[in-house]
């Protein structure tokens, strides 16, 4: 039963690592815009032109 | 007798959507409405951006062509340096603020930037907060012309030297922070606590320690930290002495943490951090979502924030006129009698009498000569000027003006004071109840007074009424402005639903200034004659005035000495030592003789009578043409308001009139400025509410002194800061509709007050009782603010819709 305390800690280490993951993600800009890119991914991508000789 | 109509031109511009005052500009079959708009279209075509125009039908904004010196400070070093975001070798990096980004194909084109000039190396833009970063290789391109080519586009950005720039994004950052320590602190400290939920029993007394050991540590982030803001806030309104919102919900968690730190320290009992971690979590949430809210319906408020008004500009072509907000530097201004400067000039042409009043409250006029400087908001006193811009017009000082303190009127607003007394009462009233009612729990069991005490300062929540009235008035006045009435301020609205009597002015309102039928009976006059006439009616803003001008013909425009405007009665001026008098019968006699013996006539129009040289030579007939729609609104008003007409004309148009407006003691004839305000004030001595519909011209005191003034405007820049709204003329059918709108909204916003009374009510007697537990009166406090914002968006809306604004 006292594995239960190795447990929590384990646990709680790896929540720890997502929390730290989270808190990167938001320094970087993650959240800067949350409106923009819904629009952006509707662009239509141009045909490449094609390149003679 | 000449007869002159004007032609409807339907021509759409295919770039910003705005009319085209003619065909000169055209591609094909796509036309433009000023050269501008055809550059940008030539330019993206060349490119291959023309997918600009597939996303969105007319995305483009009306295009200012920069005079070429506006952007020199740009090649300053220090202020290239003070505006880059980043620089090394090869590559700098700025971010600018454009204000016109309002679509899908702004992002687009914005983001294409490359394809443009290949020395740019990306770009990206946050459509939320209109700007766009992008990377250069400022060896090969300079900051310069990078602006430069964004204006060429129409895509300006607004530059400001002195805003401190990147500290903006940090702020928003902090907040997402706190959410995710909480998050995980709270969800932790659930997961332990499972145990204590479950009944764990005292033979596992080592856990409960650990457990309880574990769920401290865990709070102390978010104790420390994510609920730092809430202590900040309370702490700065007490030193002001002053108990704002924050205060209970900053005790409330402190005692929780306290209390809680107490029991598990000495062992007495499991603590409530998960109840203080969840409160948090919750609260922040809450806070999040009211951010995003607030700046989602800010966002079009701010794009759309101006009010219309049209200036004359001198072209090689004539004069046209066009809306203040397209005036660009250099331009040449015609503004005439009684029309208010609308941007930073140089008297060019003319005398320059300019009436303060409206900025510094001084009234005593200031002479100006040719090339001085006269400053916006400024009001002519003498004839007609031309005028040279120096400064663009900012929308935002000409509705400062709008809103200066000698125009205020003095309003009693019900619901302002209603809930300023509130917002003084209530904090105080929370306080006391919850100590009343833990007091009273305390005899029982300290565990529920204490649920009890941190329940009750967590629910109650008097944010709604602040927000309620805000937020309602703030989005009928988008309302009204998509339906081109604009209002002076939200207050309006309230006044508004309270008249019950209107007061309509004839001449320029009811009537159609311009599209009337003009005829001249008399000889006929010859070119010279005129074109002399036409310099003197120029001077004018008089919706007669402007009739005869687009009637006559004529290129040539003279100079007007000794010209004087008397309201009611006429002008008059000199030209080449010839004098012309244009104006009533009675008004021309006043001079000498007249071999005229024309009868005053019992047509329905009105008369201009001429004298050049005081010989009456015979007068022009204008015909009323009255608005569209005003029949139907006439009818429609006459059921529930009391309607006058007050006019300066001749009771010739007595029986037209009175198809209208039915009872004939409700028109008067003949009145001057004057009579008409004095009209007002008998009106308002027996109580009643006066709604007032006039051009501003000569009624501007009538204007002020009713509870509503509305000015109804057709193009011309004549702004007077007395009126409460500025009605744009097709918009003149939807009068009924506006009133009873604004009377709606009023209604919604009592409405909103009581939901949040309801809901304080409900909540409050829940924790009262202790069946409320800390957590979800966390939930429902951002919940009820929400729901109130969201109560008064969408019913504005929603009622919007059904009456078909």
């Amino acid at each position: 039963m006292s594995v239960i305390v190795v447990l929590i800690g384990i646990s709680l280490i790896v929540a720890l690592g997502f929390l730290i993951a989270f808190l990167w993600a938001v320094k970087s800009g993650q959240y800067n815009d949350t409106y923009t890119p819904s629009v952006r991914m509707l662009f239509d991508d141009e045909k490449k032109k094609k390149e003679d000789g | 007798m000449i007869v002159k109509n004007k032609l409807n031109n339907n021509l759409v511009c295919a770039h910003c959507g705005e009319n085209c005052p003619d065909e000169s500009y055209k591609i094909g079959k796509k036309s433009f409405c000023c050269a501008g708009c055809k550059t940008v279209y030539e330019l993206l075509n060349e490119n291959n951006l023309s997918n600009y125009y597939t996303l969105m039908d007319t995305p483009g904004v009306s295009l200012k062509e920069f005079s070429a010196k506006k952007f020199d400070f740009l090649d300053d070093k220090d202020v290239v340096n003070k505006l880059l975001d980043f620089k090394d070798d090869k590559l700098s990096v700025v971010s600018f603020d454009i204000p016109q980004i309002h679509c899908s194909s702004c992002i687009w084109l914005l983001e294409n930037l490359y394809k443009l000039n290949p020395s740019i190396n990306s770009s990206r833009v946050n459509f939320l907060k209109k700007n766009v970063e992008i990377h250069f290789s400022h060896k090969k391109i300079s900051l310069r012309q990078v602006v430069e080519l964004l204006s060429s586009i129409g895509y300006e950005p607004s530059i400001q030297l002195d805003s401190a720039g990147g500290l903006k994004n940090t702020v928003g950052k902090s907040l997402y922070y706190k959410i995710g320590i909480a998050a995980f602190c709270f969800g932790n400290i659930m997961l332990l606590s499972f145990p204590e939920y479950l009944g764990i029993g005292a033979q596992d007394f080592f856990y409960i320690k650990v457990f309880g050991y574990l769920n401290l540590a865990l709070s102390l982030p978010v104790f420390l930290y994510s609920a730092s803001d809430y202590f900040v806030s309370a702490f700065k309104g007490l030193r002001k002495k002053i108990i704002n919102i924050d205060v209970p919900i900053a005790l409330g968690i402190l005692i929780l943490f306290i209390r809680s730190s107490y029991e598990i320290l000495t062992h007495n009992g499991s603590g409530y951090f998960d109840s203080l971690t969840g409160l948090v979590f919750f609260l922040l949430i809450g806070k999040l979502l009211q951010e995003k809210t607030y700046s989602f319906l800010n966002f079009e408020r701010n794009y759309k924030s101006y009010f219309p008004l049209a200036v004359h500009i001198k072209k090689e072509e004539g004069e046209i006129s066009i809306p203040v907000s397209k005036l660009k530097i250099g331009d040449r201004i015609i503004i005439r009698k009684n029309e208010i400067v609308p941007a930073d000039v140089i008297l060019f042409k003319g005398n320059g009498s300019i009436d303060y009043s409206f900025v510094t409250g001084e009234s005593k006029p200031v002479q100006k000569v040719l090339g001085e400087l006269i400053y916006a908001g400024g009001r002519q006193l003498d004839s007609a000027i031309e005028l040279e811009v120096i400064k663009e017009v900012s929308q935002s000082y000409l509705t400062q003006l709008w809103n200066n303190d000698s125009f205020l009127k003095k309003t009693n607003s019900n619901f302002t004071n209603f809930s300023n007394t509130v917002s003084k009462y209530f904090t105080l009233t929370i306080l006391l109840i919850a100590a009343v009612a833990s007091g009273y729990w305390l005899q029982y069991s300290t565990h529920t007074a204490f649920n009890v005490l941190t329940s009750i300062l967590i629910v109650a929540c008097p944010c709604a009424l602040a927000l309620s009235i805000p937020f309602t008035l703030g989005n009928s006045m988008r309302i009204f402005g998509r339906n081109k009435l604009y209002l002076k301020n939200s207050s309006v609205i309230e006044e508004l639903s309270k008249i019950n009597s209107i007061v309509f002015d004839k001449t320029g309102t009811l009537t159609k200034a311009g599209s009337s039928q003009v005829t001249f009976v008399g000889p006929l006059l010859n070119p010279f004659q005129q074109e002399m006439i036409k310099s003197v009616v120029r001077n004018s803003t008089h919706p007669l005035s402007r009739s005869v001008y687009d009637f006559l013909q004529g290129e040539k425009i003279y100079e007007v000495s000794d010209y004087e405007e008397h309201s009611g009665k006429g002008i008059c001026g000199e030209i080449l030592n010839n004098s012309i008098r244009l104006g009533s019968l009675s008004f021309l006699r006043e001079s000498i003789e007249s071999e005229f013996t024309g009868d005053e006539n019992d047509e329905i129009s009105s008369q201009v009578y001429l004298s050049i040289n005081f010989q009456v030579l015979g007068y022009f007939n204008i015909s009323n043409v009255y608005r569209e729609g005003f029949e139907k609104v006439s009818s429609e008003l006459g059921e529930n308001y009391e309607l006058t007409v007050l006019s300066g004309d001749n009771e010739s148009e007595r029986k037209n009139l009175q198809r209208f407006i039915g009872s004939e003691k409700n028109i008067h004839f003949s009145q001057s400025p004057g009579e008409k305000l004095n009209f007002i004030k008998n009106y308002q001595a027996k109580n009643k509410k006066v709604l007032m519909f006039g051009d501003g011209l000569n009624d501007a005191g009538a204007l002020a002194q009713s509870e509503v003034g509305i000015a109804v405007t057709e193009n011309i820049s004549y702004f007077s800061p007395a009126c409460d709204a500025i009605l744009d003329a097709t918009g003149f059918s939807k009068i009924p509709v506006f009133i009873n709108f604004s009377k709606i909204s009023v209604k919604i916003i009592y409405i909103s007050f009581l939901i949040s009374f309801i809901y304080n009510m409900v909540g409050l007697s829940f924790a009262v009782e202790g069946l409320l537990s800390p957590i979800v009166a966390a939930i429902l406090m951002p919940l009820s603010s929400i729901s109130v914002v969201f109560f008064a968006t969408v019913s504005t809306n929603f009622m919007a819709k059904r009456k078909g604004l």
